[in-house]
């Protein structure tokens, strides 16, 4: 696993593009490649994490833009082939415009930007994201957003529950998500989309380091 | 070619809540308008656009608003389009 190497995309906006290259490299000695959003040459990467911010402004929608990025573009064919895709917030967010995973992000409900931590019950071990430290079943995490109310119809979350795609939930839901969501994967189980921050987790100085394993996670099979 | 100008309306469904409407609704109850049933923003494009007749430019803003000014998860459209 030494040429192990995770791309971070760069989009005009994010802004958590170097938190994650530093939590990935510096926590867990992970080489990571910034792979700019125009380009669209996966060939060198082994795993992608699309990182918070605000990508082209989040005009029309968040992730509404960078979804048309050539690199998304190349994306699905990257995800066919099993490799992993992490998308963090905005990342999370661009994910669901581009059809990766089901379902939506709005605004919060009660409008505020929320920056907090908050307690994350893993619900699911689909993909191996979340198999920390064994029995733990509870994490906690940061979050950052004004727009991570997940939503989605009926069908699609009886869809997410009845095959385990759902890999967190909110033990106090701070935004109004359908079924306290934070996060999902796709039924493959290789692409997964949260809310909360791991990158931000990462270290005890700075709070906590619930979020290595989830980073860990990008090198499994 | 012909020119349209086309006036999109992009509106959350309804069974989305919209906390901004919500508060909308309620600064309007504090400037004194009363009798306000239900609230909710939406957005309005412009687009002028050419094509050959009304059919092409009506399949052009299809695939506009069905792949990119709405998400349909969350929202619904419709427009209205005009000759110029």
């Amino acid at each position: 696993m030494d040429n192990f190497t995770v791309g971070v995309v760069v989009f005009p906006g994010s802004n958590c593009d170097r938190d994650v290259s530093w939590a990935l490299e510096g926590c867990l000695d992970i080489r990571t490649k910034y792979l700019w959003h125009e380009s669209s040459d996966l060939s060198d990467v082994d795993a992608i994490v699309l990182p918070g911010g605000f990508s082209y402004g989040d005009y029309l929608r968040c992730g509404a833009i960078a979804r048309f990025s050539p690199l998304i573009n190349a994306l699905d064919e990257f995800v066919k082939s099993g490799k992993r895709v992490l998308g963090i917030c905005n990342g999370f967010q661009i994910l669901t415009e581009s059809g990766f995973l089901p379902g939506a992000l709005v605004a919060n409900k009660n409008l505020n930007f929320i920056c907090d931590d908050v307690e994350l019950d893993i619900v699911s071990s689909k993909g191996g994201w979340f198999n920390n430290g064994g029995e733990k079943q509870t994490i906690k995490l940061p979050i950052a957003h004004g727009e991570g109310r997940y939503h989605c119809d009926s069908d699609t979350l009886k869809k997410l529950v009845d095959n385990e795609l759902i890999s967190l939930r909110y033990k106090n839901n701070p935004n109004g998500s359908s079924f306290d969501i934070a996060g999902i994967t796709n039924e493959k189980g290789n692409v997964l989309g949260l809310m909360p921050h791991p990158e931000r987790a990462c270290d005890e100085i700075i709070g906590g380091t619930d979020g290595l394993y989830t980073l860990k996670s990008l090198i499994l099979k | 070619m012909d020119q349209f100008a086309v006036k999109v309306f992009v509106r959350l469904r309804p069974s989305v809540l919209d906390p901004a409407g919500e508060a909308t609704k309620s600064a309007s109850i504090k400037l004194g308008a009363d009798g306000i049933k239900s609230l909710r923003i939406g957005k309005m494009i412009e687009v002028k656009i050419e094509g050959n007749g009304e059919n092409e430019v009506r399949e052009k803003i299809d695939l506009l608003c069905d792949r990119l000014f709405a998400n349909t998860v969350i929202e619904d459209y419709e427009y209205s389009l005009e000759k110029l």
